[in-house]
């Protein structure tokens, strides 16, 4: 019965998001006030349609409702609660509601949140995300059906894929979509503005707080996806340049350079153009991250099996999607003229150099994601492409990134000198120099690169805040004061690098990593990264719905117990699968890491230990990175809605921006 | 209109011009997805489109073995499945593998690291579709072949030369989508 209604809910909301593309993109043209009201209403509507269907597809996971396909084939009845919820989503069909719940979530916010965007334009956002929403929805209502029923019901379900079981995992879907698809925002935005002709600091400001709240979802969960493989999959790499992972990063490069183009529109009405064209190729690259990886294209660990008709389904949704608003990009864009000039060295010529290399980045990695399947179609080669390859090729563009990162903020707008920007920030120079000799001198040139640049950032983003409170200029207690009277966007922007280069120190970090396979009887021990690691015991252990064997470990410094580790290698009765679930163990700047590989019949275990300094800050930055999107996005000019507010006290020689 | 503006409207035009050429060479890549003439997740064996390697088995359990010029001299297609009793994704395609061997196409399989006990036990039990039987104890065999697991199977041309390849077990999909279109290139 839930199951019927839930499926029913799904249809009621394509149909609903029908009404609010045509209403939504029509209503503007005939200039009816009740039609321009309708299309936030239906928005809210299609909302609580797909909140009801995915309530009731989460509730046939979790009374084990086998007569759903979805729930029998992703689900058991000896699963947990907790995956029997997180179930719903960890498989192709459950996975597409949620993307549409995101997606008509993303309509409905601009449907509440939206008042302060003039109702035409409003209107028509809601509509493009109509269109797009009844799109994928068709899609889920015809091929990809999470609804679907089968009779006889299995006695028991297939259960949850093991590796899928971790708390971890079962979050990261959840916040990647929001990230992937709060961009549909943007390029809603941007598509009204080609239909609408016009493009100005307003929509600048419109648009910013929406692609940086996707922006913050997406930075999260690369992250949670990052740190997941990393302690899941047990083989103590942090980032693989795997397909799926690439596709997350392609969107997050260009939302990068478009939160810092769109500062341009707004600041300076420049950069219009290109901002939309941005907007535009964000979502779109969302979109191919989704559904490019699903339909098999791509070869990863990662990939949904799904049909070849699910691929072609999604093949032409994507080209209505991006042709039509690229159709649309080529028709208007001509029209839009930029107003603002500035010099080249100025605060916009920074934030141009910033767009150019990073969606310089995101085409490298793009055309190595690409290349294999192209080249097998052109010339018939097999090929794969590794790391190595975007090793080699990012890094150079990364370190001129790095370079005009700490001094971008120190620049005025319109015209700006090098000379006394890079004055205010000749410490940080200093440092990484110092630094750069420093790990140069033992022997690691890569790294020495990498610490030094990660120094560089981070200093230029501390003396941008130290600048900006007026550090050592002013009584420390007014500096303080002022941290908190800055405007937010500041404050989020200077923790916005400082966590880049916290990232930065964890990758660079990550290269002078040491480790060891090694095979161990109980009571032998081995030495690596300064540390004695000495293998206890082997036992069982038996978890929910697994059995283990568990591993101890010791490990001492100069004779001192610093911890004791117990990796397991688990099997999981219900699915004869077998996982390792890794030892790590952190102190903030260096992990320590235990995969139990496996055991050999003279009771003797095979060890894989590695030591990873600075790995935490990998993630640490990313979170930074959030955080201070975050912050940004609490400024007083994006709470929409909020009464202006009184100057509470003005500090003393106030002259900020 | 002037001609800075003309090639300003080219240049904004060159978004849609290239993904509207990535989108023919995706429809293209789904559609030699669908013919199985692609396969991305496939880890390709290197002896596909070469002559099978030099190697003479023995027959296992009452059953022929066969080597290298056995397979060169048919005259009709052959499917060599390489499989083993200890192998649990062997007794989920057990079945397809009679269809197969119904169907017309004859299968000679070759027992990995398999001992004949076990595996006169696991013919009895699943069926056995095989015409012969040859045993690889060492498992050197199948190294020579790139096997990458059990079961794996190698469709043979009439000459000895290797045509199509799947590592995996043969699944009614797989059958329809890459086997029976492998097969009707060869005829």
């Amino acid at each position: 019965m839930i199951p019927t209604l839930g499926h029913f809910a799904l249809a009621l909301a394509l149909a609903i998001a029908a009404a609010q593309a045509v209403i939504g993109l029509f209503g503007p043209m005939l200039r009816d006030r009740i039609l321009l009201r309708a299309a936030p209403a239906l928005a809210i509507a299609q909302f609580l349609m797909l909140g009801a269907a995915f309530a009731a597809l989460v509730w046939a996971g979790v009374v084990s409702d086998f007569t759903v396909r979805n729930v029998a084939e992703f689900s058991s009845s000896t699963t947990p609660l907790f995956y029997r919820i997180t179930g719903t989503w960890g498989n192709h069909d459950g996975s597409m509601l949620l993307w549409c719940l995101i997606l008509s979530l993303c309509g409905a916010t601009v449907g509440v949140f939206g008042t302060n965007i003039p109702s035409s334009l409003r209107s028509r956002v809601l509509g493009v995300l109509g269109l797009v929403s009844g799109g994928f929805l068709l899609f889920t209502l015809t091929v990809s059906d999470p609804f679907r029923r089968i009779w006889p019901p299995p006695l028991h379900g297939a259960g949850v894929n093991p590796i899928l079981q971790d708390p971890g995992l079962a979050v990261h879907p959840p916040i990647l979509y929001t990230g992937y698809v709060g961009f549909s925002i943007a390029f809603a935005f941007a598509v009204a503005a080609l239909i609408e002709g016009r493009v100005d600091a307003a929509w600048g400001r419109w648009v910013r707080p929406w692609t940086l709240v996707s922006w913050v979802f997406l930075t999260a969960g690369i992250c949670f996806g990052s740190l997941w493989s990393y302690y899941t999959l047990g083989w103590g790499g942090f980032w693989f340049w795997d397909p799926v992972e690439n596709v997350a990063l392609l969107p997050w490069l260009t939302g990068t350079a478009l939160i810092h183009s769109a500062i341009v529109v707004e600041k300076r009405e420049a950069l219009k153009t290109w901002s939309v064209l941005l907007a535009i190729a964000t979502f779109s690259l969302s979109l191919c991250g989704t559904f490019l990886v699903r339909s098999g294209l791509l070869n990863s660990v990662h990939a949904f099996a799904a049909s070849p008709n699910q691929g072609l389904f999604i093949l032409v949704l994507l080209a209505l999607t991006i042709g039509g608003s690229l159709l649309l990009f080529a028709f208007r864009a001509p029209g839009l003229a930029a107003t603002g000039v500035f010099a080249p060295v100025s605060r916009e010529g920074a934030l141009i150099l910033n767009n150019i290399f990073l969606c310089v980045i995101a085409a490298v990695v793009f055309t190595g994601t690409m290349y294999p399947p192209f080249v097998d179609l052109l010339f018939g080669l097999q090929l794969s492409v590794g790391a190595p390859f975007y090793d080699q090729a990012v890094l150079p563009l990364t370190a001129p990134l790095i370079l005009a990162m700490a001094v971008g903020p120190m620049l005025p707008w319109k015209r700006g000198a090098i000379g006394p920007a890079l004055a205010k920030i000749w410490y940080g120079a200093v440092l990484a120099l110092i630094v750069f000799a420093f790990v140069l001198f033992r022997g690691h040139a890569i790294a020495a690169l990498g610490l030094a640049g990660a120094a560089w950032v981070i200093v230029g983003a501390l003396v941008d805040l130290a600048e900006r409170v007026r550090l050592f200029r002013v009584p420390p207690g007014q500096s303080f004061a002022r941290l908190f009277t800055l405007p937010r966007a500041q404050v989020g922007a200077a923790l916005g690098h400082l966590g880049f280069g916290v990232t930065v120190l964890g990758i660079a970090g990550m290269t002078l990593r040491v480790h060891t396979v090694t095979v161990l009887h109980p009571g032998q021990s081995v030495d690596l990264g300064g540390y004695r690691w000495t293998l206890d015991r082997i036992s069982p252990a038996q978890g929910p719905n697994y059995q283990a064997r568990r591993a101890t470990i010791t490990v001492t410094r100069h004779g001192r117990l610093v911890m004791t580790m117990r990796p397991e290698r688990r099997f999981f009765t219900a699915q004869k699968v077998k996982t390792v679930a890794a030892a790590i163990r952190t102190n903030g700047v260096r992990n320590m890491f235990a995969t139990f590989a496996g055991e050999d019949n003279s009771g003797g275990g095979e060890f894989r230990f590695n030591v990873h300094p600075f790995a935490p800050e990998i993630w640490l930055g990313g979170l930074i990175m959030a955080l201070g999107g975050a912050i940004s996005l609490s400024d007083r000019r994006f709470r929409v809605g909020a009464p202006v507010r009184s100057k509470l006290r003005k500090p003393a020689g106030s002259a900020t921006v | 209109m002037d001609t800075p503006r003309v090639s300003r409207r080219l240049m904004l035009g060159i978004p849609l011009a290239a993904v509207a050429a990535g989108g023919i060479g995706f429809y293209a890549l789904l559609e030699r997805m669908r013919s199985g003439a692609y396969n991305p997740q496939e880890f390709n064996n290197p002896l596909v489109g070469h002559e099978v390697p030099d190697f003479t088995l023995p027959g296992v359990d009452g059953n022929q073995g066969f080597d290298r010029a056995a397979l060169i001299a048919r005259k009709r297609p052959v499917l060599v499945n390489f499989f083993a009793s200890w192998c649990i994704p062997c007794v989920g395609e057990a079945p397809y593998l009679r269809a197969i061997a119904k169907s017309g196409l004859d299968i000679w399989g070759i027992a990995y690291q398999d001992k004949p006990g076990p595996l006169a036990l696991y013919l009895a039990k699943y069926g056995n579709p095989y015409r012969r039987i040859a045993s690889d104890l060492s498992g050197r065999v199948a190294i020579n072949w790139g096997v990458y697991g059990v079961p794996e199977s190698f469709l043979i041309a009439p000459g000895g030369m290797v045509r199509w390849h799947i590592a995996g077990p043969l699944v009614p999909e797989i059958i329809e989508s890459q086997l029976k279109p492998a097969l009707r290139r060869l005829s």
